[in-house]
């Protein structure tokens, strides 16, 4: 089956069978950056700009390396240095770059939907590095990839994410990418983080931390943001952590062959203690290089490449 | 102004609970009983067979921005919008810039209102600014002209103010409109909150901050003996406070929109923001429940909730656009076709929540065919479809969810005090 989507907007519109063909053009690219040279032709004489509305590091510098290894050249372009402070709506904005002969838009976006509305009015491929609350497509495809390397086939896998679900799009994107994979979600955190709305999307909800992680296969823990301190979400980040924080005597809990992931940034002694984030059972930075190899998937498909003419790299 | 002798419609006249084809008369700007022959000569006849014959439609509910807004509606444009759907009486809301909190600026409406193609009545602002600090200046208001008192699109939080406003207004025989939110539930709400606002990861409106103020209305409303009038109720819980409330015999009215019994989240999928208003659309069961008080009387009359914003406003991303649709010139065939056809509703019971209810609510000279009566009437068409089309209607606006949509039933002529002002798709 050929690829034919121009935007990767929502995993919520994916087939499962366009989520394995991204993984697995993901994972042909995945072994050229354990090559020496990890720079591949596919995108040479293209334009990538990131057009990154909202702060990011690790998401922007991943999609940089991904255009880049592809020999695309890329124009990262940051909310504070742009226009959109003189009062320019996203739609010139965007409509300007394209006019610049952009190729391709990532766009990093605090408004949930600004993806979609994006694609409507652009003739170029726009691809989503997280919306608001809404998604992260390709957070989610990297987490699954990093979780299949792992685990191999995550049918009838349990998969706990833990913390501040409803504002995550980290949490939306993995929820849609693993059910379609057919892995068995629970959600745990806060109930005020953690709202029952969330069973209308197939997963299971639940507040008591111990249960839920007694027999999971993949701990995903989300960041806990002190603004929802202030909005009264929790009483306050030391509550949290004697709640749902993950330390060494509740790892103890989990399964000895679980892995325990984090889409970053990590704090710390909040949601998670250093000795679990960089013990062997953490897989938080093979999740950041998996990214790239991701990344380059989501931008190689999107410009119009097809997953078999990547499937056999050489060396 | 020659007399108009309307033939062969079918004529209904909730108020004086006629439903009949038959003949309707006008002369010098009323209805009247007959004309007399030299009359009949000289009359304007409009052959009104196939047609329905009813009172000029009524809304209490609209937003015509003058003035500070005029790049939005005007009262000119906002009036013949009207007219193209059948409205002959309709209700401003003061949230204009300046908002209407004082008597000059009602003036200032008044004035437009005058060549305006229907009849258009002011109303004033409950607190100074719309701040929610401090009470407007409801006996000087009165004296301009005002004929509620509202602060709509901004709820009272103060429950001390609310309180001291509607007994302060009913000693003008005014009634306070409110829109029913409890903005601390609401921060940054753009959507109904549950399963459609989790899934796309857009901050939620929980029904809960409307039926709070509802409640505390009604409480009110008991205590001081005073008139409230609930604007667009959206939720299943208020409409069953509302219930309650009037089988207590408290003195409360509610308004429902057509797009809260047309329209549900579900709607939202796609961030058009032509669906985005305040309150917002709700779930399947509000709906039904909003349509279920419609037909028991809990809900007392429709009121659009017409809100014009120009397309650059309304063309962004979904957390950024306001809030509100237009409406006058779809309500009709929306109601006409939740209402009537999908929830066998009478005609006659729809045309009534659409003209003599909300009319009567604020006791204006509108919403009926009596003899006598000021001559506003609406003729339409109950089966013809058409395709609304937002370009060649009369709004200055196009922010409506049913652009380019099927609609059945059409007006096809609106006549203000005895005047043709709006016939086949044209302003006369």
């Amino acid at each position: 089956m050929p690829w034919h989507r121009k935007h990767l907007l929502t995993i919520e519109d994916l087939s499962r069978a366009e989520i394995e063909q991204l993984l697995a053009t993901a994972g042909a690219f995945r072994r050229i950056l354990d090559r020496k040279v990890k720079k591949v032709p596919a995108l040479r004489g293209k334009t990538i700009v990131n057009l990154f509305l909202e702060p990011s590091t690790r998401t922007r510098i991943s999609f940089e390396m991904a255009a880049r290894f592809l020999s695309a050249d890329v124009i990262s372009f940051d909310a504070a240095a742009s226009s959109t402070t003189k009062g320019e709506t996203l739609r010139d904005t965007a409509q300007n770059i394209q006019a610049l002969n952009a190729d391709m838009i990532v766009l990093r976006h605090s408004a949930s939907g600004a993806p979609l509305y994006l694609s409507r009015v652009l003739d170029i491929p726009v691809i989503n590095a997280g919306d608001g609350a809404h998604e992260h497509p390709t957070q989610a495809l990297l987490d699954v990839f990093t979780m299949r390397e792992k685990l191999g086939n995550l049918q009838g896998r349990k998969v706990v994410i833990l913390g501040d679900i409803l504002f995550s799009r980290v949490a939306r994107s993995n929820i849609h990418a693993l059910t379609k994979l057919g892995a068995d979600v629970t959600i745990v955190g806060p109930s005020t983080l953690v709202p029952h709305w969330f069973e209308a999307m197939g997963v299971k909800v639940s507040h008591n931390l111990r249960s839920a992680l007694a027999d999971a296969d993949v701990v995903m823990l989300l960041r806990i943001q002190h603004e929802r301190q202030a909005s009264g979400h929790f009483p306050s980040l030391g509550e949290y952590t004697s709640m749902f924080g993950l330390n060494y005597t509740r790892a103890g809990w989990i399964k000895p062959d679980a892995i325990i992931m984090h889409p970053g940034p990590i704090n710390r002694g909040v949601e998670i203690d250093s000795d679990i984030a960089d013990s062997p059972r953490s897989v938080i930075l093979q999740q950041v290089t998996n990214g790239i190899a991701v990344r380059m998937a989501a931008l190689y498909l999107c410009a119009g490449g097809q997953p078999e003419n990547v499937t056999t790299p050489v060396e | 102004m020659s007399p108009i002798w309307i033939k062969n419609g079918r004529v209904i006249d909730p108020a004086s609970q006629r439903d009949k084809v038959g003949d309707v008369f006008i002369a010098d700007g009323f209805i009247a009983k007959t004309l007399t022959p030299a009359q009949k000569k000289s009359a304007q006849v409009i052959d009104a067979r196939g047609l329905v014959v009813c009172p000029g439609l009524v809304d209490i509910h609209v937003h015509f921005r003058e003035p500070g807004q005029t790049h939005k509606e005007t009262i000119l444009t906002g009036s013949q919008a009207a007219a193209g759907g059948g409205f002959t009486t309709v209700v401003c809301m003061p949230n204009t810039s300046p908002p209407a909190d004082n008597a000059g600026t009602v003036e200032l409406i008044n004035n437009a209102a005058r060549h305006a193609a229907v009849h258009v009545y002011p109303t004033g602002c409950i607190t100074v600014g719309m701040k929610g600090a401090q009470l407007a200046p409801y006996g000087s208001l009165k004296k301009a002209g005002v004929v509620a008192i509202t602060d709509d699109g901004l709820c009272v939080s103060s429950n001390e103010l609310m309180r001291r406003a509607v007994e302060y207004a009913k000693m003008f025989d005014l009634t306070v409109l409110d829109h029913c939110q409890d903005e601390s539930l609401t921060a940054k709400a753009v959507m109904n909150e549950g399963v459609v606002s989790t899934r796309l990861g857009l901050q939620g409106w929980p029904h809960a901050a409307e039926d709070i103020i509802v409640a505390r209305n009604i409480i009110l409303s008991s205590y001081t003996g005073a008139h409230i009038h609930l604007q667009h109720i959206s939720s299943a819980m208020s409409v069953e406070l509302v219930r309650r409330a009037k089988k207590d015999k408290i003195k409360i009215t509610a308004e429902a929109t057509p797009h809260h019994i047309a329209l549900t989240e579900e709607a939202l999928g796609t961030y058009d923001t032509n669906f985005k208003m305040n309150p917002p659309l709700r779930t399947e069961a509000d709906r039904k429940a909003i349509i279920a008080g419609l037909r028991d009387g809990t809900l007392d009359c429709i009121g659009t909730d017409h809100a014009p914003h120009a397309p650059e406003e309304k063309d962004k991303e979904f957390d950024y656009a306001p809030n509100g649709i237009i409406g006058l010139e779809t309500a009709l065939p929306v109601c006409l076709d939740v209402l009537v056809r999908k929830n066998k509703f009478k005609l006659p019971a729809v045309i009534d929540l659409m003209t003599r209810r909300g009319a009567d609510i604020l006791k204006l000279p509108a919403g009926t065919l009596a003899v006598g009566a000021a001559a506003d009437v609406c003729v339409f068409d109950p089966d013809e479809t058409w395709i609304y089309d937002t370009y060649q209607a009369f709004s200055k606006s196009i922010n409506s969810p049913w652009n380019k949509q099927k609609m059945t039933g059409r007006v096809k002529t609106t006549i203000v005090s005895g005047k043709v002002v709006y016939q086949n798709g044209k302003i006369i």
